[in-house]
């Protein structure tokens, strides 16, 4: 009996060996060798949004699948360190991480790896860490939300408007769906519903929160809510199915983020594209130099898109959200124009943001900017990450 | 081992007077297997799945089964990092495992592991939120052990205590408080985080020190040493005594004078503080934060250790390793086979923990068809007589 199981330990360590041979064989291309991190896989359409543009842009930039790999369901706390260093450790000349709770993971590492790019999406703190290897990137999406709004309130007009175009107040009122009561999903929903305003003067919203960022069944139970509660749209900031397939079992027209949904109710999604982020970032890396410390993608630079009109979509959607962009590309339109909203009922004049995030939630810049005659707040301008907090008029949050 | 001829008498005269009416397949304990031959059933089990496991991911992408092998015993012992990692997560499940496993011995289904690790994190958490840099460490990380093992002693000693004295279902009740722990560790991370963005950035207070220039090393000797000590309090002492008999027969247990909820009680306090040591170690040493992910869902994998150990704390070792070697392995199969979802890693994983449980069952019981039923018995008849 001893000798049979010899004879099976030894066979297992001959096949290691033989596979370790295999191995060791592989790669010795001098090609870069890219990573990224995702807190969830691909049946989050956030993260999907991440992995396809990844694998385009490495594409596009001549990485083959053996020079790059992608991590998914990586948490957000030291594992995320770990498999940073991981790569590191094994090579890599660039990682990327996708979640905002990956961002003091990947600083601990950049910090140890100075050799290594260290790049991180929605996170805050690079352009005050001032650590050369640590670079945060994300885009001002608030201009995709405004525009998927002003499509939401083309749909409301179809749907309810007499014949001038009006809509009742019952009718005017939407739902949001939002994953956590944080600047980057305020901003968002802030955004959209003042693109829905800019057609719908009177609409209303009603914001209730997952706290999480992704639960597709909370998700989907938070939208039935919502739409009994009367919304008779809904849009949604969490990244699972749960809100648009809520909406199609109510045939309720539904406004996506981070891409289509594929259903008859779905109006329109904004979403970030991030190809043109990681091809920027793939070139710096090949050619040695510095990636932005903090680099915005915007309606302009072609990294804040929405997707072409969904089944439910009003018609002469496309044509005024052409007309819209093109005033939000040259400055004429600022979405957040204070011209536009109250708070408490009163129009801003100056507020202070928190948008160097040290930990003590003080917000430190005045953020209220005056040109050409339009006083607005500055969304995503002194760093890329969203840092509108604030709780405007006509939008009701119940946490 | 005395019973089974007479049992297997009562087997065939069932057979033959109801043989019509006699089910398909029958299942029959089996005399107690050579360990020798027990090991090599599970080598086998284990080599199976895996040979199995590897044509299923190569058909879900362009490698090869060979590829697989590669990135699973690269992904558990590649480099120095992971075999550190790998002996990490072996500990912090281990840990679990021996506060599982008092518990279990007693036939208490204690399935509040998550909920007890929690609790015992977002304790220690606690001190470090609010006393951190408010007193040396020197004082902060003690007074972290204290908090933690006192709050997963009392999330271990509720269900006890409402077990022992209204006879409450202890698997509903402890599986209700994860939720509730869960619950806890959300409110306060929205009540601690200002910004509304849930997740609680890393504090650097009362942070354990490195071991010999370790981070990992503290947390590996302390819960292979917990092991090695729960086993000697089983085998060795008067408690281990007590929770052994309680676990058999409440009633015996009864009639020689042990105090049966005494036991009960005093050992969900020691299950759940041992769960609260590994919350503690997860916020001190390795995460420095917490969420509601912060126990891995350990407290349910930590069950199949001790089973497939039969409860015995030197082979929980042995089990932890494996199942941690096969999900660390599984994470660099995934990226080298660009997964970009855990579905397939989830279905191996599944697939290898299936094998070896089957097998285990295997070697307990063995099936006995309809028409052979007769001449097994009789065959195990004659063994009986033999011996």
């Amino acid at each position: 009996m001893s000798k049979k199981i010899l004879s099976i330990v030894l066979a297992i360590v001959m096949l290691v060996g033989v596979c370790a041979a295999f191995a060791s064989c592989g790669g010795g291309s001098d090609q870069i060798k890219a990573a990224l991190i995702c807190l969830h896989g691909d049946s989050s359409t956030y993260d999907k949004n991440f992995i396809d543009a990844f694998k385009t842009a490495c594409a596009n930039k001549g990485l083959t699948e053996a020079d790059y790999t992608i991590i998914t369901d990586i948490d957000e706390d030291t594992v995320c360190y770990d498999k940073a260093a991981d790569f590191a450790d094994n090579g890599f000349d660039v990682v990327f991480a996708d979640s905002f709770g990956h961002e003091a993971h990947m600083l601990k590492a950049a910090k140890e790896f100075p050799d290594v790019q260290f790049c991180h999406a929605t996170g805050t703190k690079a352009h005050t860490e001032n650590v050369a290897n640590f670079q945060n990137a994300f885009a001002s999406i608030y201009e995709g939300r405004y525009l998927a709004g002003v499509a939401a309130g083309l749909k409301l007009v179809e749907l309810y408007g007499d014949d001038e175009g009006k809509v009742s107040d019952e009718n005017a009122k939407i739902g949001y769906v939002g994953a956590w009561p944080y600047a980057e999903v305020v901003s968002g929903y802030t955004s959209f519903y003042l693109g829905v305003k800019s057609i719908v003067a009177n609409a209303t919203m009603e914001v209730r929160y997952t706290n999480s960022w992704y639960d597709e069944a909370a998700e989907k139970t938070t939208a039935l809510a919502l739409i009994d509660a009367g919304c008779k749209l809904i849009s949604q900031h969490a990244d699972s199915m749960g809100a648009p397939t809520a909406c199609e079992e109510k045939g309720v027209p539904n406004v996506a983020y981070n891409g289509a949904t594929g259903k008859n109710t779905f109006v329109i999604a904004s979403r970030i594209d991030w190809v043109p982020y990681f091809e920027y970032m793939l070139d710096c890396v090949k050619e040695g130099k510095d990636i932005d410390t903090d680099w915005t993608g915007t309606l302009a630079n072609g990294a804040v898109k929405i997707t072409a009109v969904g089944a439910a979509a009003a018609e002469g959607t496309q044509a005024k959200l052409d007309e819209v962009a093109a005033k939000l590309k040259n400055g004429t339109l600022k979405v957040f124009d204070c011209a536009n909203f109250t708070v408490n009922g009163e129009h801003l004049t100056e507020y202070k943001a928190d948008v160097d995030d040290m930990g003590d939630f003080v917000g430190e810049t005045n953020v209220i900017k005056t040109e050409n005659g339009v006083t607005f707040f500055d969304e995503s301008f002194f760093r890329s990450a969203p840092y509108f907090d604030l709780r405007i008029d006509g939008i009701a949050e119940i946490k | 081992m005395e019973k089974q001829p007479s049992g297997m008498e009562n087997v065939t005269s069932y057979a033959q007077e109801k043989d019509k009416k006699e089910p398909l397949f029958r299942l029959i304990k089996r005399d107690v297997l050579p360990k020798r031959k027990i090991v090599l059933i599970y080598a086998i089990a284990i080599v199976a799945s895996l040979l199995l496991s590897s044509v299923i991911c190569s058909l879900f992408s362009s490698k090869n089964p060979v590829a697989f092998f590669v990135a699973l015993f690269d992904g558990a012992l590649g480099s120095s990092r992971r075999i550190w990692l790998l002996l990490q997560d072996t500990a912090l499940l281990l840990g679990v495992a021996v506060a599982l496993v008092p518990a279990f011995k007693m036939k208490f289904w204690n399935l509040g592991g998550n909920g007890q690790i929690l609790v015992g994190a977002l304790a220690a958490i606690s001190c470090m939120f609010y006393l951190g840099g408010k007193m040396p460490d020197a004082l902060l990380i003690p007074l972290m052990v204290v908090a933690s093992i006192l709050a997963g002693a009392v999330w271990g000693v509720l269900p006890a205590i409402f077990k022992a004295l209204f006879g409450t279902n202890e698997s509903l009740f402890t599986l209700m408080l994860n939720y509730i722990a869960a619950g806890l560790v959300s409110m306060f991370i929205t009540i601690w985080v200002k910004s509304g963005s849930g997740v609680l950035v890393p504090i650097e207070h009362g942070n354990f020190p490195e071991l010999f220039g370790s981070k990992y090393l503290l947390t590996v000797l302390v819960f292979f040493a917990l092991a090695a000590l729960m086993y000697v309090y089983l085998k060795y002492t008067k408690h281990g005594y007590e929770i052994a008999v309680v676990g058999d027969s409440p009633n015996t247990a009864k009639y020689i004078g042990i105090d049966v909820k005494r036991v009960i009680i005093r050992t969900m306090i020691i299950s759940g503080a041992l769960a609260g040591v590994v919350g503690l170690f997860l916020a001190g040493n390795i995460h420095h934060t917490v969420s509601t992910a912060t126990a891995n869902n350990m407290g349910f994998t930590a069950i199949m250790a001790t089973w497939l150990a039969a409860f015995n704390p030197l082979v929980m070792m042995g089990t932890c390793f494996f199942i941690i070697f096969i999900s660390r392995g599984m994470v660099e199969v995934r990226g080298s086979f660009n997964f970009t979802n855990d579905s397939i890693a989830n279905i191996v994983i599944g697939l290898v923990y299936f094998c070896v449980i089957a097998c285990s069952f295997f070697i307990t019981y063995k099936v006995v068809f309809r028409k052979s039923g007769a001449r097994v018995a009789k065959r195990n008849r004659t063994k009986g007589e033999e011996r």
